[in-house]
């Protein structure tokens, strides 16, 4: 009946493992959502012509979609300074992730296009080794008309390339935007 | 039988003692007298109680097994000589003048061969055709995956993520629906996740045995797919050592490993074990270029020690397997369109030079395993206790944001299980066994990793009864029937999105579940039972000492796994939400198998045939479009459906002359969606192997073969493809995850000779070449295929060496 004696000896394992630590499980910080993308533009000839363009998802890959806001039309014929923020609305208080974009410069970039109307980027800022990042930017609106501005972060992306189709990495966010320009 | 009572024997002795004295008054020259001592052949103790039997005398061995006849007559006597437990033992004796005879029995020899007998044939069930893997083709294997390993048995295919991860599919079924046995373990190693490949090393096993189609009801009762029972060899019962050490290299991942085993055992019984191994690879190759950070590093140990008598014994058995590997730097997408991308190339978009690194993405998994076991034969069968302990810990390590080195997933599952069994025979040729099992099961994902839990955090306690009884009929026909009761509670903790909460309308389902809404997030605390029923029914005709025909029905019952019923969100690795359903049941499979086999010096033939009717099988479909802020993602969601699945396969193996040995096998599988006959994701395609080899004996057991796999192409495949919408150009992309890749088909070359060694070891080398063709193709059954190809040829050379 030895053996018997040494299995009895496993069920105070049981016993102890089986406390009840009635704990919930504390919430997660979810620290790497993107819920917020707000871009700025601002006429270099006319400092009070702002358009702020958003989209925001405060349940990130829940059901809600992402709402999407222009605040007004573009101005032809001038050029916007552009500058990009991207929050974390889910922590309190809201991360900026922006910051984290640009200290990782070399890991990241911004692709802009346009469809429907001709429009012309230029990048403005860049990271150590001279490519291109895009948190800050020029936009030109070339001549009047509708279409839509797509903004695409892309996170590990072969850098320097010849655009997103060929980039690589991975989209940490893309959005398209309807604009109109006047 | 020995066991007759004190009496009994005295009468008979008795007896004899009058005939003794009756022969005597008639016979001449009958003075003579014959001692005998009856002994352990084994370890020389004498043996009390053996009776010895001569013409019509009749005696039995005292305390020291010693035996006196008397007054014998000049003759030649036949002793016939038998103990408790023992075969009789027939000798002869002259006798002439006073004789002395030893006589050794076979007694714990005997009990021994019985043993080996039961364990070489100890099927788990007597009325299911197993197929079983043998030590010599798991040391073919020793530097692979048990996922590989399986699929050298017909009928069994494997679905990879990658080059290593490796997970077995029986019948076409996998994941959840396939129970892993090790040593007598359930293992509980988060097996739901595709990507999550078996914790278990096959060089700490000895022999595998797969049951398609139905429970093994002992341990379990929802193996829809199927059982792969992995055990170590039985420790011998005399004083030795023996073991192995084997030494593998390889050309593709330019790695190999090491593994090496001990084991002392005493004929007294006591024994111990040691066993370990190391892999070490690096980034596998295609045909054409590096996959990059598909290494890995393994390293396992097991431990085994106790004492193994005839009618008891004990055992306490530890392993640790444990990994770290890398997940193909170019399969990480984040999106649907990246996907696409990834398929456009047709080649991965990272590729570096070849290296050992292991960088993120990647997996560090543990397994640690203790069980104890004890077992007793009594009168009425032989009980054994038994109680394990399981704790499996799961990181994923993504590419992430800022400098975040920590984890994204981080899982702790910690398993208790403990077992009675009552294993029972009896007079006419027939088995029962039973018993009673608790499991207690705790799942801890890490909230420190900042990403949303993929699996939450739960409690599960099961409760199970079981009884299988079997009995020979007739010579020829053998039935067997076996019923088993689960029970289920699960007691989980999860944060939903209150968005989906309320999408689903589990707000409405099931509102006792919420413990507090936090806004964003609801915490749940949802509770559930599970009553399940599986039973067994099979019968076993032999044709002839050779052939025999096996029919079963299973059923078995599956509760929804933790994935299927929580599942909410983005699952990074696939680039899909899923999302899983809280009111989903249990998932029943209807399994019938008939199965011929037949087998004789010359050749084997196994021809199996099955139709697998599953009730409210949980499977996932894309079914819309959902945009994040990270663009749009396929939505999956888990369904519940009636399905069909049915195929055969057909193993043929026939030796010709006495030195070519010639192989095939070829399987199909088919599977639907009961209601409107789609097909189902993920079936594997039609495959044919065909192998010759040629063994020389004579120069060291020289074998060379040469095999051919010819895979189809699946052409049954459900449509799960979908338009992406493309802003950047303004049009809409087929994002085409479903068209499985073309046929193809590999040759692969083996070889293997031995050589005795002076001090009576021996070694073995293989030499063995996979992909001989440096064949580039992708495989259906690889969730990486979008983003990779196939491993182009690969040399390997393994030295072992057997003491």
């Amino acid at each position: 009946m030895k053996i018997f004696k040494y299995a009895l000896l496993a069920i105070p394992f049981l016993y102890f493992s089986c406390d009840d630590d009635n704990d919930t499980p504390e919430p997660i910080n979810e620290e790497e959502v993107i819920t917020t993308m707000t871009v700025t533009l601002v006429n270099h000839q006319n400092g009070s012509d702002v358009v702020t363009m958003q989209t925001q998802d405060l349940d990130g890959d829940g059901p809600n979609a992402p709402v999407v806001t222009v605040s007004g039309p573009l101005t032809a014929g001038t050029s916007y300074a552009g500058s990009i923020q991207w929050l974390n609305e889910m922590e309190d208080p809201a991360e900026d992730i922006t910051l984290e974009v640009q200290e990782e410069d070399d890991e990241h970039q911004v692709f802009f296009s346009a469809s429907g109307v001709g429009m012309e980027f230029v990048y403005m800022d860049f990271d150590g080794n001279g490519n291109p990042l895009g948190t800050q930017f020029v936009l030109a609106p070339l001549g009047a008309g509708s279409g839509s501005v797509t903004i695409t972060l892309v996170h590990e992306p072969n850098k320097p390339n010849d655009g997103l189709d060929t980039a690589g990495g991975s989209i940490d966010i893309q959005t398209t935007f309807p604009v109109t320009v006047e | 039988m020995c066991g007759a009572s004190f009496s009994s024997k005295l009468a008979l002795t008795l007896y004899s003692f009058f005939s003794l004295c009756c022969i005597n008054s008639f016979a001449q020259n009958c003075n003579n007298r014959l001692s005998i001592q009856v002994i352990d052949l084994h370890d020389g103790t004498p043996l009390e109680n053996a009776t010895v039997q001569t013409n019509d005398l009749l005696g039995t061995t005292d305390f020291d097994g010693n035996l006196i006849f008397e007054n014998l007559c000049e003759d030649t006597y036949v002793l016939t000589i038998s103990h408790e437990d023992c075969e009789s033992l027939v000798q002869t004796v002259d006798i002439k003048k006073d004789t002395f005879r030893k006589i050794r029995l076979e007694h714990h020899l005997n009990e021994l061969e019985e043993i080996m007998i039961i364990s070489n044939n100890r099927n788990n069930s007597r009325t299911l055709f197993e197929n079983k893997i043998s030590k010599e083709v798991l040391d073919d294997y020793n530097s692979r995956t048990l996922g590989e390993v399986l699929k050298t048995v017909t009928g069994v295919s494997s679905l990879n993520s990658g080059s290593y991860l490796s997970k077995p599919v029986i019948n076409g079924l996998h994941s959840s629906r396939v129970i892993l046995i090790n040593n007598g373990v359930r293992l509980e190693d988060q097996e739901w996740g595709i990507e999550h490949a078996p914790s278990i090393d096959i060089n700490s096993i000895d022999k595998i045995s797969i049951i398609k189609g139905a429970s093994a009801l002992k341990y379990a009762g929802d193996a829809v797919g199927g059982v792969i029972i992995a055990e170590s060899s039985r420790e011998k019962l005399l004083d030795t050592v023996y073991g192995n050490a084997t030494t593998n290299l390889q050309s593709n991942g330019r790695g190999g490993s090491v593994s090496t085993n001990f084991t002392k055992t005493n004929s007294n019984g006591w024994y111990y074990r040691l066993q370990g191994t190391l892999k070490r690879m690096g980034d596998f190759e295609t045909p054409e270029y590096v996959m990059t950070n598909t290494g890995f590093l393994e390293h396992n140990l097991s431990l085994k020690a106790g004492l193994n008598r005839i009618d008891h014994g004990f055992d306490i058995y530890y392993s640790l397997f444990s990994n770290r590997l890398g997940i193909l730097r170019s399969s990480h997408a984040h999106t649907a369109i990246d996907i696409i991308n990834a398929i456009e190339n047709d080649i991965p978009h990272i590729i570096e030079d070849f290296s050992y690194d292991i960088n993120i993405p990647r997996q560090k998994i543990s397994h640690n395993l203790l069980k104890l076991r004890g077992f007793k034969n009594f009168d009425f069968g032989k009980l054994s206790l038994r109680y394990d302990f399981q704790s499996n810990d799961r990181k994923e390590y993504d590419i992430r944001r800022g400098d975040r080195t920590r984890p994204a997933l981080d899982l702790n599952l910690q398993t208790h299980s403990i077992a009675f069994d009552l294993e029972s025979k009896f007079e006419n040729n027939s088995n029962l066994k039973t018993g009673i099992s608790a499991r207690y099961q705790k799942n801890f994902p890490d909230p420190a990793t900042g990403v949303k839990r993929i699996i939450p955090d739960y409690k599960k306690y099961d409760f199970s009864l079981y009884s299988v009884f079997d009995i020979g009929l007739s010579n020829d026909w053998l039935l067997e029937a076996g019923m088993r009761y689960d029970f289920s509670h699960i007691d989980a903790y999860k944060y939903y999105r209150t968005s989906l909460w309320e999408a689903r309308n589990y707000d409405e389902l099931f509102p006792e579940f919420v413990v507090e809404d936090l806004g964003l997030n609801t915490l749940t605390n949802p509770k559930f039972d599970f009553h399940n029923i599986s039973s067994n029914i099979g019968l076993k005709y032999s044709i002839s000492n050779s052939e025999n025909i096996f029919f079963n029905y299973s059923m078995s019952s599956r509760k929804p796994n933790p994935s299927e019923l929580f599942s909410e969100g983005l699952h990074h690795s696939s680039a899909r939400i899923e999302i899983g359903d809280l009111s989903f049941n249990s998932e029943v499979g209807h399994n019938f198998s008939l199965t011929y086999d037949s087998s004789n010096e010359k050749s084997s033939l196994v021809v199996n045939t099955f139709a697998n009717l599953v009730d409210d099988f949980i499977y996932m479909i894309p079914v819309d479009l959902m945009p994040t802020i990270a663009g749009v993602f396929p939505y999956w969601e888990y369904k519940q459906e009636d399905a069909k699945l049915f195929g055969f396969d057909v193993k043929y193996d026939r030796q010709y002359f006495t030195n070519f040995f010639i192989g095939h096998q070829f399987s199909i599988i088919k599977g639907y969606e009961r209601e409107n006959d789609k097909p189902l994701i993920n079936m594997p395609p039609v495959n044919l192997k065909n192998q010759i080899s040629y063994s020389i004996p004579k120069m060291n057991n020289l074998n060379l073969s040469l095999e051919s796999e010819y895979v189809f192409r699946q052409n049954e495949y459900p449509n799960n493809n979908f338009e992406v919408f493309i802003p950047t150009e303004d049009i809409y992309l087929t994002l085409d995850t479903s068209t499985p890749p073309g046929a193809y088909h590999l040759l692969n070359f083996a070889s293997s000779i031995g050589f005795k060694s002076e001090n009576g070891g021996n070694y073995k080398i293989n030499l063995r070449i996979e992909n001989l063709l440096n064949h580039h193709y992708k495989n259906y059954l690889n969730r990486l295929r979008y983003f990779t190809h196939e491993m182009g040829r690969n040399i390997m050379l393994s030295v072992s060496y057997n003491y």
